[in-house]
């Protein structure tokens, strides 16, 4: 809590500015001192403003890209031998500042309700999440050609593993298999016949797509990991479904996160993924040892979520939103903007920067900005 | 008195060219493909007419009456035989052509549903602007080609195809562009909007050529050879087969030729003309010269990174620049710049004569151009350019009064703009003062090496002489190195001391506690100091006490030296300075180098930018000269180890040794207990190389500890002026494991690394564990190990560095627009806000401390 007198200040100077001086100004202060201080802090913020003109974006494209080319490009690397392989570096900060959809390497963190995350059966809830295939539950799979029928032997001991009934199983493949006819036979198997004139040929390359059928666990969760981070239990995954996660009853709902921003984007909204998108270039850069302000990570996110939805920092998704022509056209793909333009009749009114470049014109930023106004003299009167 | 005439574009409209609109805009109307007479004169409605401007020395342009390089060239334009379609509006073509009726020219949606698609389109286009419109044009495109019934005149629509390039199917029958063409005027105009075609300034019907515009003959002027023969530019050959062609097709259609003949013709045209426009379509052949090498026509002169936009309009040129090898001075300022005489010579910063500055400005015409300080020309009010030779000096020094312009030799002072590439942020650019002095290179003081990222390996630096007052203000207000002391990057200072500079001043500081006067006397003289009335007036006086005449005498500092987390108690750890005078405590990186250098930044904040680059630069050359008078070298003494040390190490090994086979043991019999998610053999893998790398950090334990400490190695890696402990250890004792992919080496031979070690080891040599150190030498093995991650990480390096440039290059082509407005909003060019307040605060990086203002020390000083 913040203490009283420099409530007033809210709103004149920021809050870290504030949180900083309530911790350290000393608990107690006479009132002229506090008087000083609190307007040298106000004059020392002004002053370092950034003023009107200033090009930050340039400046926040240079602390990102500068370091870029200081970044490796390894896209495995062992963070400690406990943890799992994941995507970092310099494809990493490309993937995010992409706006791409599939990432590379989706991974979650679970955070667990109380009793689960002191590891009450964590093993067990971990295993839970993981997706199976039916392969995972196969001992044999024989064809009879002459009849067209598939007999699949089903593992039982895995079964029982996991506490999944072959009816179950057959139920999903009755569900999942149109065209086919599915039996349970005794010895917990699988019957499957293949009808039609290509009955054989549909049971062959039945073979191979049925191993990759879904049977149970959370889809898109290939591994996962209980890990102890401080004093909870927190399941690491490789691959990510917020979705479902979420409607598990062990989850804490508020703390789960995934590194896929376009998940977080379309449960969450907006702002969730703004938040994600910083988050995530934090970790990279942290992780590669760059030190760059925050203010130029806002900058970009914001950039990238001002519209509404996700956009890439790419001639599909920022640049494509510019207003003028030209400084599209000088992107990429010039003559396509060019024509699209053309048919549409746009005006390009020449207010960024790359376009009166090209004119040789001011550019409109810092000391470009600026216009004279001056009171010219009445021609009638002067004539007088 | 001079006019000024000032011009500024305001806006640029896009368009479609009808043909009426090329018609008018010509000066020419291109009959022939002859290009010149017998004479080698320009023939009259030839492709080189002189009415479309003109490339030879002599002739005047008849449209115009400009000469060459003022007449700005005119368009002409070919009247084609036969309509041909515009490669580049195929798909526009093709679909109005899908969502029209073939006979009454409607739309394929009921009225009433026309009325609405406008309406939303105008919706979106007024809420979103045009990509949106776009987006929604497309959508609704998408929808109309499934009609297959004319919901107007109840027409049947047949299926529309196209055979690519240009040629449009109906049913299997060929639709001729003429037909083309009349269909496309047929569709009514108020419809026109939900394809997105403007009609104001678009009529779909002319992206079927019936007249073709000439481009004036300046864009694409003939070279002469040595020869004497002409060489005619790429697009002069297609616009002559389009001209041929054309001609023929005319003569065939006024004969009366039969129809093959004509439609292979106005095929052939259709091909020359396409080609013209775009000489890499996919299904055509590239038109050739005759040595087979691809034209380059309009589509290629215009993309990509060499094409007209990124290369000419995007990027600009600029004369009085000069480039060279750069070398370093320490002995020169740190916002200076030594430059060559013979570039002084060259380079010249032209000086306006005035009453007052005339006899000023007569020195150094004068001196002429061959002697320094001189001048190279004068111009004269109109403009015109005298140069000053021995012959006209006479003349022009008579002729010189107020209102001319002197362009005189480089001088000291003078302002200048220091770059070198890769021009990553804006400190790759900045103003140094210029410093004329003998010999061949640029000079700069090793303190900037680090903005640049230099170094004086062969590294070549670009130098510019901004010629007009407000650039040279703007270069010296908002360039010079001291205004770039700051990263905006991490809010920390960036230049700062480094390597030698670093040692020194650690040397001096630690070791040197005595010094005879005369020493200390001589050490401040050398780094620029005259008075020595702070140096104690002792007979000895300590490194302290030489290092505290630099500072300034109010200034009062306390900070932490590199080893004060290990050492705690030592008073030395400790660096202290009251009023100007340094009391305790070791300068080292923490308090010089850049990016912490708390002591630097502490003096930049309280005695300002120019006031710290001038200590900056003593204290560079300070620690120069104790390192020049003292010795310092590295030897390979240093990093010899003990007998007992070396026993400790190879122990060290050994150990790892037996504890790796007692795995690869386990892992045979399969009682290796496995990690959580992993298989038998990358727990093996992981197991091993956790136990080869603490075995590593070991040797590099003992290796510290043990070390020499009075060496000069230990004596650099320990002020953090380069080297790490790590280092030494790769030296002394043990070199580590080489990783691939994150992992020990696992490729080679079948089954093995190198061809000397047995199938299937997995000991520790044969992947990848080198248990030497540098200074005892490696195996032959171990060598191609390192060898094999040395050029894994070459290969990193190169195929990052495009990687990274082309990220570079999108994020600054994306955010190069926004900036703050005067209400502090962050916005782009279309005056979207992106924030409220830039950062969230406002507060600009690099006027900030690491991001923040330092709080603590308002209240300190308070």
């Amino acid at each position: 809590m913040m203490r009283a007198e420099l409530k007033q200040f809210v709103g004149t100077l920021p809050m870290r500015i504030l949180e900083d001086l309530d911790s350290e100004l000393p608990e107690k202060i006479s009132d002229a001192k506090f008087k000083k201080i609190m307007s040298t802090v106000a004059v020392e913020y002004r002053s370092s403003l950034a003023e009107p003109g200033e090009c930050v974006g340039l400046v926040t494209a240079e602390s990102i890209g500068e370091p870029g080319t200081q970044m490796t490009l390894n896209t495995f690397h062992f963070a400690g031998v406990s943890e799992m392989n994941v995507t970092t570096g310099l494809p990493r900060l490309i993937e995010i500042l992409d706006g791409r959809v599939e990432i590379s390497t989706k991974m979650m963190e679970i955070y667990l309700k109380k009793p689960y995350c002191d590891g009450q059966d964590i093993r067990q809830i971990a295993e839970r999440f993981k997706e199976t295939r039916l392969k995972e539950y196969i001992r044999e799979i024989n064809i009879d050609i002459a009849e067209t029928k598939m007999h699949i032997l089903l593992d039982t001991e895995a079964l029982k593993e996991r506490k999944i009934s072959a009816a179950l199983i057959g139920k999903i493949l009755a569900k999942g298999l149109k065209g086919f006819d599915v039996k349970i036979d005794k010895e917990s198997g699988l019957l499957i016949k293949a009808s039609g004139d290509d009955a054989l040929g549909l049971i062959y390359k039945l073979k191979e797509k049925i191993k990759e059928v879904h049977i149970d666990g959370i889809k898109g969760i290939t591994q996962v990991l209980p890990v102890k981070r401080g004093n909870e239990y927190v399941i690491v995954t490789a691959g990510s479904n917020m979705k479902e996660i979420l409607k598990s009853e062990f989850v804490d709902t508020k703390r789960v996160t995934t590194n896929s921003i376009a998940e977080i984007e379309s449960i969450f909204g907006i702002e969730a993924a703004r938040e994600a998108i910083i988050k995530e270039m934090l970790k990279v850069l942290k992780d590669q040892g760059i030190s760059i302000d925050l203010r130029h990570v806002l900058l970009v996110s914001d950039a990238m979520t001002m519209s509404g939805k996700v956009l890439g920092v790419s001639r599909y998704g920022i640049v494509k939103e510019k207003p003028s022509v030209l400084a599209r056209a000088s992107f990429e793909t010039p003559i396509r903007h060019v024509i699209n333009a053309a048919m549409v009749g746009e005006t390009d009114s020449l207010n960024s920067v790359i376009e009166n470049v090209m004119i040789n014109q001011p550019v409109p930023l810092g000391t470009g900005l600026p216009g004279l106004v001056t009171k010219v003299a009445d021609k009638k009167k002067s004539k007088k | 008195m001079e006019s000024f005439i000032s011009k500024k574009v305001d806006k640029i409209e896009f368009g479609l060219m009808g043909p009426k609109f090329i018609k008018d805009m010509a000066s020419a109307k291109i009959v022939t493909p002859e290009l010149y007479d017998k004479e080698g004169y320009p023939v009259d409605g030839g492709l080189m007419d002189i009415r479309l401007g003109v490339i030879d020395p002599g002739l005047k342009c008849k449209t115009c009456g400009c000469k060459l390089k003022e007449c700005p060239g005119h368009f002409g334009y070919i009247e084609l035989a036969r309509p041909v379609v515009h490669i580049k509006f195929i798909s526009f073509i093709l679909d109005l052509l899908r969502c029209t009726c073939r006979s009454c020219g409607n739309v394929l949606i009921p009225n009433e549903k026309i009325t609405k698609a406008k309406d939303e389109l105008d919706k979106i286009g007024s809420e979103f602007g045009v990509d949106e419109q776009i987006g929604q044009v497309k959508e609704i495109i998408a929808s109309l080609k499934t009609i297959t019934k004319c919901p107007h005149c109840k027409e049947k629509q047949l299926k529309i195809k196209i055979e690519k390039p240009t040629t449009f199917l109906e049913d299997e029958k060929r639709l001729t562009p003429i037909e083309v063409r009349s269909r496309l005027e047929r569709i009514k105009r108020e419809h026109l909007q939900i394809f997105g075609i403007n009609t104001a300034v678009a009529q779909p019907e002319w992206m079927v050529l019936t007249v073709l515009p000439i481009p004036p003959v300046t864009m694409r002027p003939s070279i002469t050879l040595e020869t004497g023969e002409r060489s005619e530019d790429d697009l002069t050959h297609k616009l002559g087969d389009i001209v041929r062609i054309n001609q023929r097709l005319f003569e065939n259609i006024n004969a009366g030729a039969p129809e093959i003949i004509i439609e292979d013709l106005w095929d052939l045209l259709q091909y020359h003309i396409t080609t013209f426009f775009d000489n890499e379509v996919s299904q055509l052949p590239p038109a050739r010269h005759r040595s087979g090498q691809p034209l380059k026509t309009l589509t290629a002169r215009s993309k990509s990174k060499e094409g007209r936009i990124r290369h000419n309009l995007a990027g600009k040129r600029t004369n009085f620049s000069a480039r060279t090898v750069i070398s370093p001075d320490p002995m020169l300022d740190i916002n200076e710049v030594g430059v060559p005489q013979v570039m002084a010579m060259k380079l010249t910063v032209p000086e306006r004569v005035t009453e007052w500055n005339k006899e000023y400005l007569k020195g150094f015409i004068t001196k002429g151009p061959k002697e320094y300080p001189g001048a190279n020309y004068i111009v004269r009010p109109d403009g015109r350019r005298k140069k000053i030779t021995d012959e006209t000096k006479e003349q022009l020094l008579e002729e010189l009064q107020p209102g001319f312009i002197v362009e005189r030799h480089l001088m000291d002072g003078d302002i200048s703009l220091f770059n070198r590439q890769p021009s990553l942020h804006r400190m790759s650019m900045m103003c140094h003062r210029v410093k004329v002095l003998p010999g061949l290179t640029l000079r700069m003081n090793p303190a900037v090496c680090v903005p640049y990222n230099a170094d004086f390996d062969g590294d070549e630096m670009n130098l510019h002489i901004p010629q007009t007052e407000e650039a040279r203000v703007e270069a010296e207000v908002l360039m010079e190195v001291q205004t770039q002391l700051i990263s905006p990057r991490y809010g920390l200072s960036i230049i700062g001391c480094n390597q030698d500079t670093i040692s020194g001043n650690y040397y001096l500081t630690k070791f040197l506690n005595k010094i005879p006067r005369r020493e200390a006397v001589d050490l401040l003289a050398a780094t620029g100091i005259e008075d020595f009335s702070k140096l104690p007036g002792k007979e000895f006086v300590s490194g302290k006490d030489v290092f505290g005449c630099l500072l300034p005498d109010d200034f009062n500092f306390k900070g932490y030296a590199k080893h004060y987390k290990q050492n705690q108690d030592d008073p030395d750890a400790i660096v202290l300075i009251e009023d100007g005078k340094l009391i305790t405590g070791i300068l080292d990186k923490n308090n010089l180098g850049e990016g912490s250098g708390l002591l630097l930044r502490n003096l930049h904040k309280q005695y300002g930018a120019k006031r710290m680059v001038k200590l900056l630069g003593m204290i560079n050359r300070l620690g120069i000269e104790v390192l020049l008078r003292y010795g310092f070298t590295t030897a390979i003494s240093d990093i010899d180890l003990k007998p007992e040390v070396k026993e400790k190490v190879s122990k060290i090994l050994s150990d790892a040794d037996s504890d790796v086979k007692k795995m690869i043991q386990q892992f045979s019999d399969g009682s290796l207990e496995l990690l959580p998610g992993r298989d038998l053999k990358e727990t093996l893998e992981l197991r091993v190389l956790e136990r080869l790398n603490k075995a590593r950090n070991e040797t590099g334990e003992v290796v510290t500890q043990n070390a020499d400490q009075t060496t000069n190695t230990l004596m650099m890696i320990q002020s953090g002026a380069r080297g790490n402990f790590l280092n030494l250890a790769q030296m002394a004792a043990c070199v580590g494991q080489q990783a691939l992919r994150g992992g020990r080496i696992n490729k080679g031979y079948k089954g093995r690394t190198l061809s000397c070690f047995k199938k299937g080891d997995l000991g520790v040599s044969a992947r990848g564990y080198i248990k030497r150190g540098f200074r005892n030498g490696l195996e032959p093995f171990e060598l191609f190990f390192m060898a094999m991650t040395g050029r894994d990480s070459l290969m990193d390096t190169a195929l990052r560095t495009p990687k990274s440039g082309y990220l570079y290059r999108r994020l600054a082509n994306a955010l190069q627009d926004f900036k703050v407005e005067y209400d502090f909003t962050v916005r782009d060019a279309g005056k979207r806000i992106v924030q409220f307040k830039y950062g969230e605060d406002g507060i600009d990086v690099s006027k900030s401390e690491g991001g923040k203002i330092n709080v603590s020390h308002i209240i300190r000083t308070a």
